[in-house]
């Protein structure tokens, strides 16, 4: 039981981290670390919720091959051993979206640094509250 | 008809492609071609929008799959195989059904609280009994459920069952259902669409003139057309991880598009929004993790359809909290709205007038309302949530906007208030459909009439901020400022300008023959018949206070004495007239034409909310 738990109380762990970078960090590329971090907390997640305990032997992956396909017993393990696909492939878009998102942040990290001359987060203040 | 569902994704997603390639091929008559696609591009999605409408109520596209009657398999039991005890004292490995639902398919093949599935098979509905694929070994319900949903009209599934220590075997027929993605438009989808389009096509129309000073106009043009695609592939996606990946999309464009100026502010505003709505994905995508792996799918019908039947979950709590969070974070709901009166003011007019008159309603309240009434099911507690948040926006936002002296800071305030009307109406229809009477038809009468007053509102918010907006945009445009304090006497430098912001000022101050009139009235009726005698004063309250705010606003910008610096001003260019003549003419017809307009624009869009679970997912599945 515990051994299934630990990874999820991790990954709410982890989102909290990043969401604690985010809210106290006055450092602008602390805050982008932070929100990464979110990120791969969810896309953890999402990876853990595809898990499935396996059957037989150890899990694979829900990778389907021509091999796959022409043998009866490998299609019979794959059932009985692989994860669920589909998270992994949520996973994979969440990540390119991550990485666009942290691509852009860390640009508009460098603009303001030219513009204010500073990475604290307490002097780019030229907006009003 | 329904071919025309992604065209509204499509067009707009082109349109984003072609404009840099213009620019590339075009050299110096790129930005003009630029101008040329996105105008095409936006006049493309209101005819294509306009025709959603004469066509009427159209089947779900499925992309990658086919679409059929769903139908519940109606078991819950153990998320995972587990040792059980089996025949004569030992033991097997299999799933113990917990929960079998009254005339389900599993309640057909015989299955019964406490027998445990050990195996599974699918059969074909051509095949002899005799030549099903041998059994597999059963995981979980969830594995289970998604087989079913697999299933060829007709198929069966052979289940291997051992019931009080007896094996025998169980047939469940009539499993049929969905593996495709899913672009669906009802009433509602129709609405936001025409939304959409009306409101972006003033706003490229605008941007001819306003954007000619600022250079490399396709970097604004590209990102406007993929706000436009993510914003319409939320609104007509029925599956949960699309509505994310095409929030992102619009969300990522925003971000671009706020910072354009690349002025110390606007990079300042776009960072802030980009970090806080960053947070609000993870919230958004942890919630979208939750519910597939209670529910095992992520099309909306499907997980309507388990909710209808599941036992309520405390799991399924903790996603629609992180529901909350995300979307409230998205569409500025109080908690949560930080980022918009820096995000909002800081973009260029025409993107200002989009940001706040169609992104924090379709990423926000659009999915949230989705989610609630269609997806979900309406609950009391989620419902308090919802009015809690919508009275705090509107009184929090107006108080902070009736001491703006920077225009474009009020008018971001006011929206904050404006889409809490919204979320007030919607969560009093929530809470009306949640109470055990509300199968009265006085009840029911007066859910729908909250949703309805709620809709109507969101249109017109989207029509007069949007007016109000592209207005400063003009007085921006020629004077440089936006501080009330510095301006004066533009009735008679700018008479257009004037006139249409006076349109707009009267409009968003619910002065009778203007939209919102209605709509508030409404709201207000709907909010006093719930019984909320002090939400329904507090509404009245936060409406005149709204009529302060923009006197005021009207009093400094429109009346008074022309400053000396301003005297040798001229009224905006033409195409920035046009655009607001369009907007402006929305805020009256929809107003005066209620009678007329509401049978096809709003009621159907209020009934497809108010047809809750049962009412989507049967509309999904075409019966």
């Amino acid at each position: 039981m515990l051994h299934s738990v630990v990874p999820y109380v991790m990954c709410v762990v982890l989102f909290a981290i990043g969401l604690y970078a985010i809210a106290v960090k006055k450092n602008l590329i602390k805050v982008i670390v932070g929100a990464i971090i979110i990120d791969n907390a969810v896309n953890l997640f999402l990876v853990l919720v595809g898990y499935r305990t396996p059957l037989r032997g150890p899990a694979i992956a829900p990778i389907v091959t021509p091999e796959i396909e022409k043998s009866r017993r490998a299609v019979q393990e794959l059932l009985s051993n692989a994860v669920d696909p589909l998270p992994q492939a949520l996973v994979l878009t969440s990540i390119v979206i991550g990485l666009s998102v942290s691509a852009l942040m860390v640009v508009m990290a460098l603009r303001l640094h030219q513009k204010y001359g500073t990475f604290d987060l307490t002097q780019i203040t030229k907006l009003k509250g | 008809m329904e071919h025309l569902l992604p065209l509204l994704v499509l067009i707009p997603l082109g349109a984003a492609f072609l404009i840099p390639m213009a620019n590339l091929i075009g050299g110096r008559r790129g930005t003009r071609a630029s101008e040329v696609i996105a105008l095409l591009a936006v006049a493309a999605l209101v005819a294509v929008s306009l025709a959603t409408f004469a066509y009427g109520p159209a089947p779900a596209v499925w992309i990658g799959g086919y679409r059929g009657a769903s139908e519940l398999l109606g078991v819950t039991g153990g998320a995972a195989s587990a040792e059980l005890a089996g025949p004569g004292g030992t033991s097997v490995r299999g799933v113990l059904v917990e929960q079998v639902v009254a005339e389900s398919a599993a309640a057909r093949a015989g299955l019964r609280v406490g027998d445990v599935i050990t195996a599974w098979a699918a059969r074909k509905p051509d095949q002899e009994p005799a030549a099903e694929r041998e059994s597999q070994p059963l995981h979980s319900i969830n594995q289970l459920r998604r087989e079913n949903a697999a299933l060829e009209p007709g198929g069966q599934l052979v289940l291997q069952v051992v019931r009080e220590g007896k094996a025998m075997q169980l047939v469940v027929t009539g499993g049929k259902s969905v593996t495709g993605i899913a672009m669906f438009s009802d009433g509602l989808t129709r609405l936001l669409v025409v939304m959409i389009s009306v409101v972006s096509f003033a706003a490229v129309l605008f941007s001819l003139s306003y954007m000619r000073p600022y250079t490399k106009l396709y970097l604004y043009y590209s990102p406007l057309m993929l706000m436009i695609a993510g914003m319409n592939g939320v609104v007509v996606s029925g599956d949960l991880f699309n509505i994310y990946v095409f929030l992102e999309v619009a969300a990522m464009a925003s971000y671009a598009l706020v910072g354009f100026g690349v002025e110390a502010e606007e990079l300042e505003a776009s960072f802030k929004y980009l970090v806080l709505s960053a947070v609000a994905s993870g919230f958004i995508l942890l919630g979208i993790g939750i519910v597939y792996s209670l529910r095992g799918t992520l099309n909306l019908a499907q997980i309507a359809d388990f909710t209808r039947f599941a036992a309520p979950n405390d799991a399924l709590w903790l996603a629609v909290g992180f529901f909350i969070a995300g979307f409230g974070l998205k569409a500025a709901m109080v908690p949560f709205h930080a980022w918009l009166p820096d995000a909002h003011p800081s973009a260029p007019a025409p993107v200002s007038a989009m940001l706040s008159g169609l992104l924090i309603k379709t990423s926000g309240v659009y999915v949230l309302a989705r989610l609630t009434f269609n997806v979900l099911g309406v609950s009391t507690a989620v419902a308090y949530v919802l009015m809690t948040m919508g009275v705090l926006s509107m009184l929090v936002g107006v108080f902070l906007a009736v001491g703006q002296w920077d225009f474009k800071r009020m008018l971001a305030y006011s929206s904050i208030s404006q889409v809490g009307y919204v979320m007030l109406a919607l969560g009093v229809g929530a809470e009306v459909l949640a109470r055990q009477e509300a199968v009265t038809q006085r009840w029911s009468a007066l859910a729908f009439l909250a949703i309805f007053a709620g809709l109507f509102h969101l249109i017109n918010h989207a029509a007069f901020k949007s007016l109000l907006f592209l207005a400063s945009g003009s007085v921006v445009y020629r004077t440089g400022t936006r501080d009330l304090r510095e301006l004066g006497g533009m009735g008679q430098k700018m008479p257009w300008t004037s006139f249409f912001a006076r349109i707009g000022a009267l409009s968003i101050s619910g002065i009778p023959p203007f939209n919102a009139f209605f709509s508030k009235l409404l709201i207000v009726i709907a909010v006093v018949w719930s019984g909320h005698w002090i939400l329904g004063a507090v509404t009245v309250f936060v409406s005149f206070l709204t009529l302060l705010t923009f006197t005021k606003a009207q009093r400094y910008l429109i009346e008074g004495e022309v400053p000396a610096r301003f005297a040798d001003i001229k009224e905006s260019p033409l195409p920035m007239q046009l655009a607001m003549g369009i907007l402006a003419a929305a805020c009256v017809l929809l107003g005066v034409l209620v009678p007329f307009h509401m049978g096809t624009l709003i009621a159907p869009a209020a009934q497809a909310l108010f047809g809750q679970i049962q009412g989507y997912a049967a509309a999904v599945f075409g019966g």
